[in-house]
């Protein structure tokens, strides 16, 4: 605990974005991630939709951290988030019924999203309120790049448009498979490979280096 | 939709709309525990239970809800529900299968954020199924999990001894493995009309 409170508010913030990044790196809130991202706008919209309920969740857990109760702290944590879900839920509902439709049950699916419940227990329990905030904050907005990330992919390949905008002119062939739900499985598989292959390479370079060096 | 045969709704709950495969509800546990087939096998179990009573509760309680005028509660009233299933399955696994409760371990709690569970629960009340739909459409999502993780658990033994590329392993390779699995399951539709 005393390790957290000396990292600057900035690191905190930044953690999220790449290196504790919820989905390429922890594979946390996995769900939405496949389910909605057949297109940019649903990916957009369900990253700002979970992005707004775990800044309000994290800070609501963090102002009433020392009230909670340790037993019954999980359950408490559900009902906060179920809360902030319900809200978006109708404000979805009132902002744009297409949306709605599109996204369907997996707005109020964000109460079952691990990585919230997950930043609850391992940060904002722990943290005071401004820190909870930025950490949720970072949390976030990685969370939305990454489902940007499979969105985009999907929606270009599975149906030649970008935000709805059509790329390639009539003669594009769609690989609808992509906008199915196996596209959803093998985007992130290809996704994950390709971290796994550059993170395997720059780690052989560094092991290169230090050899030369050595042998130097 | 109400006035699906019970039959069919277990079928499309279990192959043709596969919760996992499909639909996308319980990755989660689908990609972390189905590393071993035995805890799989378990696991599936556990969640079948867990989905058969809360869906039972939530159909109860729906009907409160509507009684009412509240159904701006559902979401609240249905994962407390859930959560108290899980922790009535913990302690009685805790009682009479010590060995099981250690083998799942964390995973137990952690059924309280599967979202299989709690879009059983939304998904038939969105399509207003009566209570042996309900009942039926539970079992048959259960199934369909179990089915969808134990396939995932005996395919990720075998991968075990075969010599796989370094950057392909873990979660790479079980997202692409789904993927085909899913691609298979895809061949179901239109089953039953």
């Amino acid at each position: 605990m005393s390790n957290t409170e000396v990292t600057p508010p900035m690191d905190v913030f930044i953690k999220g974005l790449w290196r504790e990044n919820p989905v390429f790196r922890m594979l946390l809130g996995m769900c939405p991630v496949l389910a909605v991202t057949n297109s940019v706008m649903n990916a957009l919209a369900m990253g700002a939709a979970t992005l707004f309920v775990l800044t309000m969740s994290s800070t609501l857990v963090a102002l009433l951290k020392d009230f909670i109760p340790k037993q019954v702290r999980i359950a408490t944590y559900i009902i906060i988030i179920a809360t902030f879900v319900t809200v978006v839920d109708y404000v979805i509902q009132a902002i744009s019924l297409d949306l709605y439709m599109a996204l369907g049950a997996f707005i109020q699916l964000i109460v079952v999203n691990c990585m919230i419940l997950g930043r609850a227990e391992a940060f904002a329990s722990k943290n005071s309120v401004p820190r909870a905030i930025l950490d949720a904050l970072g949390m976030g907005l990685g969370f939305t790049i990454a489902l940007l990330c499979l969105g985009a992919v999907r929606e270009v390949l599975g149906n030649g448009s970008f935000l709805g905008f059509d790329l390639f002119g009539p003669s594009f062939e769609p690989w609808s498979v992509m906008i199915l739900p196996p596209g959803g499985f093998f985007v992130l598989g290809f996704w994950l490979l390709l971290f796994a292959y550059v993170k395997e390479r720059s780690d052989a370079r560094k092991k290169g280096q230090e050899e030369m060096s050595h042998g130097g | 939709m109400a006035d699906d045969s019970l039959w069919l709704i277990f079928l499309n709950a279990c192959i043709i709309n596969n919760f996992v495969l499909t639909t996308f509800l319980g990755i989660c546990p689908f990609l972390g525990v189905s590393g071993k087939y035995e805890t799989a096998t378990r696991m599936s179990l556990a969640v079948m239970f867990v989905m058969l009573v809360s869906s039972i509760c939530a159909y109860f309680i729906n009907q409160v809800l509507v009684t009412f005028n509240v159904e701006y509660l559902r979401l609240i009233c249905y994962i407390a529900v859930i959560a108290s299933t899980v922790q009535l399955v913990e302690m009685f696994m805790k009682k009479f299968s010590p060995a099981l409760f250690r083998a799942l371990g964390i995973f137990l709690p952690l059924i309280t954020t599967n979202c299989a569970i709690l879009g059983l629960a939304l998904f038939q009340t969105f399509r207003e199924y009566s209570f042996f739909q309900s009942v039926v459409f539970a079992l048959g999502a259960g199934a369909g999990f179990g089915l969808a993780l134990v396939i995932m658990a005996g395919l990720r033994e075998q991968l075990e001894l075969h010599d796989v590329p370094s950057v392909a392993r873990g979660a790479a390779l079980t997202l692409m493995l789904a993927g085909i699995l899913s691609l298979a399951f895809m061949g179901f539709a239109g089953i039953g009309g």
